[in-house]
């Protein structure tokens, strides 16, 4: 099979500022152009998704006078699904004392990415984190503190010390809320201005250079154009292509699959993260997987039974048969493996036929020797909205009996490509958060998510969207520009299409179909044979789809099933892409794992001889293998080491 | 471990063709529905089912199906949110309803929440109240260091407990007035607990409570049904700080 149309060298320029990396971003800073503030009301930009990404660079943009237009699919900004993180949001504070600074936080995030990210993105990224939690506080954001009032700090996956910043289990919604609020202030200055349920379902530009979008109210159905100077796109990650994830109902690939389409090249599409701790599926009907934070990690501990197919009760099986099989192989981390690891070490346990619970498809977290040493009590303080929720979809008390656990796909490392200043190769759209490749290679650490995010949205762009603006003239295209007309003619038709089909599959049918070809051929392991057969059997139910999908309703209302619907036409489009971007990467690497890869103790191992370099997929059609670039990665300021948490 | 019962459920569901349109309820039965379902996974069969036979589905809202977005807003036998306290929608699952149950199903009711579709409906109004005053002002960058104002643990516990409100407007819904005031106090309360809340705290509870007013939602007279209702025990506490903070503000 022809994984790619062809190999080339890269032709695009990732804009890392010279000089040592510890001074980058500085010269960057001082170097860049300005928008003189008079100037700066001149110019429109478009924010499309509201998550921490774009609620923080919204809101940023706004405050310093441009104007800007913010898109969501929710009926609320409040409600991006960002809103969702749980577990905590990483900062070098060093309040903990226990030795953190920013080029530790650098050196974990580059190490647990397995170095395939660039050391440039990655050391602003720690430059900033402290930043954000002074924003975060000042915004009245309640932190955990000590008696004292001092913050505190949890530990996390990857790393040896305490850096994680917490709100008890809802980091995410209270981050999230932060940026709202002052997004919320900024809309009220008159500087943005909201557009919610409105999807863009199109990018629009002239001469290949961003200028606009396509959206379609989805209130009223109605398609409306509109115009700007640049376009950024905050629309979150892909991890729904698997069907079941950890994601919200509406996280999706389209805005970004559209940019794609329109030739932004798309990072390492196959870069996914599978986490170790969710609740396992239950069944058939199941619509989404339910995350355990991490931080659950800290004081559960991870087990299964040593004998197969041991059916006991886990409170009846004794101590010296159980197999604490993380700390038993990796006695330096513990439980606190990075995610994939520790997901790839479940799955090996259930695939001896040690697993437990009526699927066999998972294995303990257990709290009992936590709850022995710092009291129930303790416990619940720290995790008491993550116990009742487990046990709101179980029926099960995990203060009594031990959580179940099993592997779900979380988070997609993978994204638009974006240079130093996250512009895509499309001039004028811009990525950020987890729609763009950029900052965690092939493994995102925990709690370094939120922290892209809102290091995206509040401390870069604001930056950098200047530098490209001050370069164009603005306004130069209005919504009655040919392009327009032809963008908004595309999506009408495929609208019309897709509700005339009237064939005898749902939406649902299918995309549950493709979840399983992922699952099982694109998921936690890949090989070549199964790629290739995943790639031809996806192709096949494009076409079947196009063909057999039954979309329900009118165009002109609001209608769910039709945004499902395009939705999953780019979700098949994508898995293909992913496919493609495993096979044409034959080694193992962070959360990308290759059987024919492998050290004799079954761990990744990685070729940074052939592979140290990122993957970007330009589109040729949707019937013609896409074009496979590579962006080298250089190394300058760490040495590349084969990961060991032993 | 609990094991899977197979129910059947009748269902009666509030259909409305758009915010023009009267609405009516429509009556469905599901057969070998688990009990391990989710209640929006039981919705999701009724919509396949639907689809199956070419009908057009019912319109819910639904996101994070975790109980954290405040996305999901039905009105189940009569109880925003239904029969399970501090759970949303989303988090209900099938095995408290009864073999043979019949279930109703409604959206939000309340005259600033005007009905969309089905079971959508416009919670704008609650961004409106936001936007009047549900933030501190500073701009990006500005931050003094995190740790320069220390807070104690119990002031931002406290403000923790009135922060985690989900924006769901079930505290509408349950409310004989259709007040919109524990979504509001919690904002106010989380706030006020805050030194970085006090500059603008007398501008912000004025700002906010009139917002709720022109908006349309009704005044609160205690009834106590918002507290019951709402997901995440928002406490009225949050609407006795309110109206201290008001009381202060206009002195
Ligand atoms: C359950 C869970 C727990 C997590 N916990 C943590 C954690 O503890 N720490 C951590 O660091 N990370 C965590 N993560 C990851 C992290 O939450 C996400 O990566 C991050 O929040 C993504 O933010 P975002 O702003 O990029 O996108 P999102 O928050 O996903 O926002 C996307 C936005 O785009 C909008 N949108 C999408 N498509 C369109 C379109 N076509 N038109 C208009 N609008 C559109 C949506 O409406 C939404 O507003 C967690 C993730 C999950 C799933
Ligand atoms: S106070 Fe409770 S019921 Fe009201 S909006 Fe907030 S979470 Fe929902
Ligand atoms: S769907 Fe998010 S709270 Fe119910």
């Amino acid at each position: 099979m022809e994984v790619a149309s062809k190999k080339s060298t890269f032709k695009w320029d990732s804009k890392i500022p010279t000089g040592p990396l510890t001074e980058k971003w500085k010269t960057h800073k001082n170097n860049i152009k300005l928008v003189n503030p008079s100037n700066k009301r001149k110019y429109n930009i478009i924010v499309v998704g509201t998550g921490l990404a774009g609620a923080s660079a919204a809101a940023s943009l706004g405050e310093l006078g441009y104007n800007v237009k913010a898109f969501c699919i929710q009926d609320s900004a409040r409600r991006a699904h960002s809103i969702a993180a749980q577990g905590g949001i990483n900062a070098a504070k060093n309040y903990a004392n226990d030795g953190d600074s920013v080029w530790r936080l650098f050196y974990d995030t580059i190490k647990g990415g397995d170095y395939r990210s660039r050391e440039a993105n990655v050391y602003r990224l720690a430059e900033v984190s402290n930043s954000i939690i002074d924003q975060c506080v000042a915004q009245g954001v309640p932190f955990a503190r000590d008696y004292g009032g001092m913050l505190v700090n949890r530990s996390f996956g990857g790393a040896q010390l305490s850096r994680t910043f917490y709100a008890r289990g809802q980091t995410g919604q209270q981050l999230l809320l932060g940026a709202y609020s002052s997004l919320m202030k900024t809309i009220k200055s008159g500087k943005v201005k909201m557009f919610t349920r409105e999807e863009m379902l199109d990018l629009v530009t002239v001469d290949g250079v961003s200028k606009g979008i396509i959206s379609r109210n989805l209130v009223t159905g109605k398609i409306n154009r509109h115009a700007a100077d640049a376009v950024l796109l905050c629309t979150g990650g892909y991890g729904n292509v698997f069907y079941l994830s950890t994601n919200a109902k509406n996280s999706n690939v389209t805005a970004a699959w559209r940019c794609y389409r329109k030739g932004a090249l798309f990072g390492n599409p196959s870069f996914t993260q599978i986490h170790p701790t969710c609740i396992p599926v239950s069944g058939e009907y199941q619509s989404k997987l339910t995350l355990m934070s991490e931080s659950l990690r800290n004081d559960g501990r991870v087990w299964v039974p040593k004998a197969k197919n041991d059916k006991r009760h886990p409170n009846d099986i004794p101590e010296d048969e159980r197999d604490y099989y993380l700390e038993r192989i990796y006695p330096s981390f513990g439980n606190l493996v990075p995610r994939d690891v520790a997901s790839r070490n479940a799955k090996n346990v259930c695939d001896e036929g040690r697993g437990v619970g009526p699927s066999g498809l998972a294995v303990y977290l257990d709290f009992r020797d936590a709850i022995k040493r710092d009291s129930e009590q303790a416990i619940r303080e720290r995790y008491g909205n993550l116990f009742e929720m487990y046990e709101k979809i179980t029926d099960e008390n995990p203060y009594k009996v031990p959580m179940r656990i099993y592997p779900a796909v979380h988070y997609t490392m993978g994204g638009l490509w974006v240079d130093y200043n996250l512009m895509t190769t499309v001039p004028g759209l811009f990525a950020l958060g987890e729609a763009n490749f950029s900052d965690h290679g092939a493994n995102r650490l925990g709690a370094s998510a939120l922290m892209q995010g809102l290091a995206d949205g509040y401390f870069v762009i604001p930056y950098t969207v200047g530098d490209y603006l001050s370069g164009i003239t603005p306004g130069d295209v209005n919504t009655d520009h040919e392009a327009f007309d032809q963008a908004e003619k595309a999506i009408v038709g495929e609208i019309e299409k897709l509700l005339n089909i009237k064939g005898e599959k749902t939406i649902l049918d299918f995309h549950r179909q493709l979840g399983k070809i992922m699952w099982d051929k694109v998921g936690m392991s890949r090989d070549e044979k199964g790629l290739n057969e995943a790639i031809a059997e996806i192709s096949a139910l494009r076409k079947e789809f196009w063909e057999n999908v039954f979309v329900p309703g009118e165009p002109a209302t609001y209608n769910k099933y039709l945004e499902y619907a395009m939705r999953v036409a780019d979700f098949i489009e994508l898995g293909e892409l992913m496919a493609r971007d495993a096979l044409a990467r034959p080694e193992s690497c962070g959360g990308h794992f290759r059987e024919e890869s492998k050290t004799p103790e079954g761990e990744a191992k990685r070729d940074d001889e052939n592979y140290a370099y990122v993957s970007a997929w330009e589109f040729k059609g949707v019937d013609t293998p896409p074009v496979h670039h590579e962006e080298p990665l250089v190394f300058e300021n760490v040495k590349l080491t084969q990961r060991s948490y032993k | 471990m609990s094991t899977h019962d197979l129910i059947t459920v009748h269902l009666k569901v509030w259909r409305q063709n758009g915010p023009n349109d009267r609405g009516h309820f429509e009556d469905y039965t599901l057969k070998d529905i688990t009990t391990h379902m989710s209640f929006l996974e039981m919705l999701d069969v009724l919509n396949e089912n639907l689809m199956k036979e070419k009908k057009t589905p019912v319109e819910f809202d639904h996101d994070c199906r975790e109980g954290i977005c405040g996305s999901c807003n039905l009105v189940i036998n009569g109880i925003p949110h239904g029969p399970q306290m501090r759970t949303a929608a989303c988090q209900l699952h099938m095995r408290h309803f009864k073999d043979n149950e019949t279930i109703t199903i409604e959206p939000w009711r309340a005259k600033a929440f005007p009905i969309i579709k089905d079971l959508v409906v416009d919670r704008n109004a609650f961004d409106r109240i936001m936007e009047a005053g549900g933030y501190v002002t500073m701009a990006t960058g500005n931050a003094p260091d995190a740790n320069a104002v220390p807070i104690s643990k119990v002031e931002a516990d406290s403000a923790m407990d009135y922060a985690v409100c989900i924006g769901c407007g079930a505290c509408v819904a349950s409310c004989p007035n259709s007040s919109a005031s524990l979504f509001t106090g919690a904002k106010i309360a989380q706030l006020a607990k805050l030194p970085q809340g006090a500059p603008e705290r007398k501008k912000r509870v004025i700002a906010m409570v009139e917002q709720m007013e022109k908006e349309g939602f009704g005044d609160c007279s205690n009834y106590g049904e918002c507290e019951a209702v709402c997901p995440v025990g928002i406490s009225i506490s949050a609407i006795a700080t309110m109206r201290t903070e008001y009381v202060k503000a206009l002195f």
